[in-house]
């Protein structure tokens, strides 16, 4: 399934870059316009090409969501990594925190600070600002997982060796417990993927994704808020995100096994 | 001091700490938002220099923080949960008058998630085919964010609570099944159900009572995330609960209703926990 999936979906990527026009143009003349050859999913209320604006869309969600998984896995490497190597009261006050951090509805931290972007910040900016809480809340459960892979590699004979040669402490971490963090990091980049577009599409739902014209998936959920008077061809969306989450999250436990 | 006692002293303060340090995050995080200060009443032309005045004297109230937490907190312990600056009604009354339609929804909801979650699980036990089926199902389920499950179960006009139900399923049916095949592999259960022992008997006395601790550990998380769920279900299907209460208040940017509603849904996670775990060691 994966081998047929990453073709097609890569496909569709590259389909996206070769289909013309801008997500924020609009076509007076075409509005609410059903599917036709010349806008194959429709038209908006403004007469925006929908297709142009799910391909747009699908770049920009996958492009931001891949970062703010970069940013959570390297702030969960270093808080779970230096608290799982230095031990002590540190690592107590690190697990305490994170345990704190995550009864806490992350969901709803994220709803009431996303709320708050001045009413005039640009589109770019408030999905970037979304994406950054997202990694900052984000960090948390990955941070567990590295900091438990960091004690017990601590442990090992290879790190004990290393001491006992007289190699610095940061060395050590660096050069030794870091390239075998690898496959852990990576299988908790590619889990952070798909939660940060779900949270993302839901935000975009309640209207607190990026702001009007730019398009993210979340954002082109909005339309919807009133299913009963939307168009089918509306429900797009849905259908990509389905498509690219299911993707990654059949590829998490086959790049773990890989790793 | 008898060990019970201390105990629960000890799970009370660690509940009342996670609950206030949730409010003071929320209120830190809101505070420090960039658009904090920033009012749409402002944008109203009609006003004149005095109202405007007074709206940012309004804003300037809360702008320390720690100041305002500390009031806040002061009058919740006088039994005063302040009053909604956007809905202009006490929090207390706001609370009251909207946690049922909330509890309603996510008790049949969980019921639901945690219903369906388990009978496949069950089914799935010693079935790949019927597993494998049951997890690309869940998959599809994973794949989607809650706003669009919502969306399509108020198109096809389904009971609302079933998005919650919905959202848990498949989030329960991988850990159930996993902890399911671990029982029914015990040497003990594969004797029983050697000698013949009916499956209702094994299940109910050998299966559950081993793993039941295990299972009751995902009540508290259940909970939040069936909260999550309902933020969307609710404004979605107009429905008075808190959910729609916490997205109104995040769109009015009321920094008290907010960091009330936050420590709320903390108390009542942590107090869930606290209860799968007593329920499951006792």
């Amino acid at each position: 399934m994966r081998s047929v999936a990453a073709p097609l979906l890569l496909l569709l990527l590259m389909a996206s870059f070769r289909y013309g026009g801008s997500y924020a143009t609009q076509h007076r003349d075409s509005i609410d316009a059903p599917p036709c050859w010349r806008f194959p999913l429709g038209t908006d209320d403004l007469g925006r090409d929908r297709l142009v604006r799910l391909f747009d869309a699908t770049r920009i969600s996958l492009l931001f969501a891949g970062a703010a998984a970069m940013g959570a896995t390297l702030l969960a490497a270093f808080a779970g990594g230096v608290a799982g190597y230095a031990g002590g009261w540190f690592d107590q006050f690190v697990v305490r925190a994170i345990d704190l951090l995550l009864s806490l509805p992350s969901l709803f931290l994220l709803l009431a600070t996303r709320a708050m972007m001045p009413l005039n910040a640009s589109p770019v900016f408030s999905l970037v600002v979304t994406y950054a809480l997202m990694s900052v809340l984000g960090w948390l459960t990955p941070a567990r997982v590295i900091r438990a892979s960091v004690r017990s590699s601590r442990q090992s004979e290879y790190v004990l060796q290393a001491r006992a040669e007289g190699c610095p402490e940061g060395r050590i971490l660096l050069r030794h417990i870091l390239p075998n963090l690898r496959p852990i990091l990576l299988a908790q980049f590619w889990t952070s993927i798909p939660v940060f577009i779900l949270t993302e599409a839901s935000l975009g739902f309640l209207g607190l994704s990026a702001g009007e014209p730019f398009p993210t998936w979340g954002s082109l959920l909005h339309e919807l808020q009133n299913p009963l008077l939307a168009r089918p061809e509306a429900f797009a969306p849905i259908v990509a995100i389905a498509l690219f989450v299911s993707y990654f999250k059949t590829i998490t436990p086959w790049k773990g096994s890989q790793a | 001091m008898p060990r019970w006692l201390a105990k629960t002293g000890r799970q009370a303060g660690s509940l009342a700490a996670t609950a206030l340090i949730g409010g003071l995050l929320t209120a830190t995080l809101v505070r420090n938002s960039p658009g904090f200060d920033a009012d749409e009443r402002e944008l109203d032309s009609r006003l004149d220099e005095s109202s405007r005045a007074m709206i940012q004297a309004e804003h300037g109230e809360n702008h320390n923080v720690l100041r305002f937490y500390v009031r806040h907190m002061r009058a919740m312990l006088h039994g005063e949960l302040g009053v909604s600056s956007s809905l202009q009604a006490p929090i207390g009354d706001l609370i009251r008058s909207r946690f049922a339609v909330t509890a309603e929804i996510m008790a049949f909801g969980l019921a639901g998630g945690w219903s369906a979650a388990f009978a496949l699980a069950l089914a799935a036990v010693g079935n790949p085919a019927w597993s494998r089926f049951i997890g690309v199902v869940s998959v599809g389920a994973l794949s989607l964010p809650s706003a669009a499950l919502a969306v399509l179960v108020f198109v096809v006009n389904g009971p609302m609570y079933t998005v919650i139900a919905l959202v848990l399923f498949p989030r329960l049916f991988d850990y159930f099944r996993n902890l399911l095949e671990d029982a029914y592999a015990q040497p003990h259960i594969v004797t029983a159900r050697a000698k013949g022992l009916r499956r209702s008997r094994i299940l109910f006395l050998h299966v559950l009572p081993g793993c039941g601790p295990q299972l009751l550990a995902l009540a508290g998380v259940s909970a939040s995330m069936a909260f999550g769920a309902a933020i969307p279900v609710e404004t979605l299907g107009d429905l008075p609960g808190l959910g729609q209460l916490a997205w109104k208040a995040a769109v009015a940017r009321d920094l008290p209703l907010l960091v009330t509603l936050t420590m709320l849904i903390t108390l009542l996670t942590q107090i869930c926990n606290a209860a799968a775990d007593w329920w499951g060691r006792e």
